[in-house]
């Protein structure tokens, strides 16, 4: 709790009044929409037919809807396919981009002006999405896993973030570390990765979340569905509004065992299924954004 | 001393770290660079079954056509309105939100304003959509609210005319809250202690905002706004591509689906290719001239001058 200076005046009742009110607004704004989507996958036929769409009061709940998309082929395969590329592609992203990082953080090493400013350059120019998709394609993507991780994996940004906090916060160690006669393998192993822990975390979340969230890629890569992963289902079943194989999900609802699951409690369910991941890291990595890592990538 | 060492010496002595950099490189080289040298495909009539290797080269016959397509110039409209739009409608939100948030004494409240704002960067266009989708559409709370007094409903996911003012919408509710960080970071690097002197020459509130704090964030709104700038033609790519059955492609075709639609959907990759150059190289133009101007009123920009 920090305290009001002793300069600054009083608040005003109708200051202090309007600032809680906007501030309540932008909360609910954000709040609300994912409370409701929530609320719905665990709703019951009738409680969906009272709300006629999204339902903001319960009116009674149920699991009904989750017992169909997990028996529900299409929607475990893709949520199985955005787990694994999410886990691999991260682990993948973090090595290449944790290494690239440290190579690049030593400000007299050979070369790595070069380097950096070869980094850059893809920042600001690139050769667009069709020569990419033939690159792609031509080295055998198209239909392929790899295509969803491989071409995404380096982030330049990222990249810069590590740099900069290795090179700032993590130099009088390394220097150190140097001293004692540690290569720079070790120094990496035993010194930096272990005194870097926030900034790998919320590096970690940013690759993690974009792999997670992968859909154009998939859009551009996978033609066969059953190779798809979540978002590719939301987009196809819940925006589009076509039927969900498996499920009989139209517009009209369906019955499931003896209890009315509404098709777009079914829906809802599916992306309730995307958010909970996020929703389960974020808390703990989110404490990490405000000491100040991202600004040194911004200003360097 | 470090000075004085050959080059042969220092590669030797920095082998490892230069080692370290190679998988990053390989990527990069393979996906970023291999297909800047793919634009020539652009001056080509490209053929999957020939690659880039043998098909014909047709000089500049595509960007030829593409100015002569008035599908193509619709699209370079649409992008620039959004583009305009998002920055009179977008860009001032996470500045306010920060000068709110930062206005917050409390510091238990403000990290929890602060995690609930910065969550929708984390969501898929896809979901943002769906939200939206579900919370305004026809059937969504909102219409149904409206239609339960028997007032007009209001079709705002499948207008095109307010197209651009949802895809604005939906960029406010995905980022601004994110955006703020940057400019929070900007106000707790304004020296406490030009406010309270200020204070005692009796600046009152307002005098304090306009003469220390938004100073204190100039460099921050210059630098993004020159990055803004130089992006003027990308705009909301995935949210156009989703939202294009919703509201039709006369409102939703920008420079980014246009490239998609007729590069990959229509198999023409040549001519794909060549709108894709063209948005390429005016983006960097663009970015280029936001940077002078920066620096020319006094800014740092992109980089120091």
């Amino acid at each position: 709790m920090t305290t009001r200076p002793i300069w600054e005046e009083k608040p005003t009742i109708a200051g202090q009044t309007s600032k809680t009110a906007v501030i309540t607004v932008v909360l609910a704004i954000i709040i609300v929409p994912i409370y409701s989507v929530v609320l719905t996958s665990f709703s019951t036929q009738t409680s969906v037919n009272i709300a006629g769409g999204l339902v903001l009061v319960p009116h009674g709940l149920t699991t009904a809807a989750y017992e169909q998309i997990f028996s529900n082929q299409l929607v475990m395969h893709s949520l199985l396919v955005s787990f694994g590329i999410t886990i691999i592609g991260t682990a993948i992203s973090m090595v290449v981009s944790v290494l690239c990082a440290y190579g690049l953080s030593r400000s007299r090493s050979f070369g790595h002006r070069f380097i950096l400013m070869l980094l850059i350059v893809t920042m600001f120019f690139s050769g667009g999405l069709i020569p990419s998709f033939l690159v792609v394609a031509a080295l055998g993507g198209y239909g392929s896993y790899w295509s969803l991780i491989l071409p995404s994996a380096v982030s330049v940004f990222n990249i810069l973030v590590l740099r900069a906090f290795f090179s700032s916060t993590a130099q009088e160690l390394i220097d150190a570390s140097k001293i004692d006669g540690a290569g720079d393998w070790r120094t990496l192993w035993a010194i930096v990765l272990p005194t870097s822990r926030p900034v790998l975390a919320v590096i970690a979340l940013f690759y993690a979340v974009g792999y997670w969230n992968t859909f154009f890629n998939a859009l551009l890569y996978l033609p066969d569905n059953e190779m798809w992963p979540l978002q590719m289902v939301i987009y196809t079943y819940t925006l589009q509004g076509n039927a969900m194989p498996g499920t009989g999900v139209t517009q009209t609802g369906q019955y499931f065992g003896h209890q009315a699951v509404a098709p777009l409690s079914i829906q809802m369910a599916v992306v309730t299924l995307t958010l909970i991941p996020i929703l389960l890291v974020y808390p703990f990595v989110q404490r990490h954004f405000t000491k100040g890592i991202l600004l040194g990538a911004i200003k360097g | 001393m470090q000075g004085k060492l050959s080059w042969r010496a220092k590669l030797r002595r920095d082998r490892s770290l230069l080692l370290m950099t190679l998988p990053a490189l390989a990527l990069l080289i393979v996906f970023s660079y291999v297909p800047m040298f793919g634009i020539v495909t652009a001056f080509q009539s490209y053929d999957i079954y020939s690659g880039f290797s043998a098909s014909p080269f047709v000089g500049l016959a595509q960007f030829e056509r593409l100015m002569t397509d008035p599908v193509f110039w619709h699209a370079l409209e649409n992008t620039l309105v959004l583009s305009a739009v998002q920055l009179a409608l977008y860009f001032p939100v996470p500045i306010a939100l920060a000068l709110l948030l930062n206005s917050i004494l409390s510091s238990k409240i403000r990290s929890f304003v602060q995690a609930v704002v910065y969550l929708p960067h984390f969501f898929s266009w896809v979901l943002v959509i769906t939200i939206f989708q579900q919370m305004l559409g026809g059937a969504g709370p909102l219409n149904t609210a409206l239609r339960e007094h028997g007032w007009a409903t209001w079709d705002i996911m499948t207008n095109p005319e307010t197209f651009k003012y949802l895809v604005t919408g939906q960029a406010v509710w995905k980022e601004a809250g994110w955006g703020i960080i940057v400019f929070l970071a900007a106000l707790a690097a304004i020296d406490q202690n030009l406010y309270e002197a200020a204070a005692a020459d009796g600046a009152g509130k307002w005098r304090r905002l306009w003469h220390i704090t938004l100073p204190g964030m100039r460099g921050v709104i210059v630098l993004l706004l020159v990055l803004r700038l130089g992006n003027s033609l990308t705009v909301g790519f995935e949210q156009m591509l989703i939202q294009r059955q919703a509201v039709g492609r006369d409102a939703s075709e920008v420079l980014d689906t246009f490239t998609y639609f007729y590069g990959v959907v229509n198999n023409n990759f040549s001519y794909g290719a060549a709108a894709g150059l063209f948005k390429g190289v005016l983006s960097l133009i663009l970015i280029l001239i936001a940077n002078k101007v920066a620096h020319l009123f006094g800014e740092d920009g992109l980089y120091r001058k």
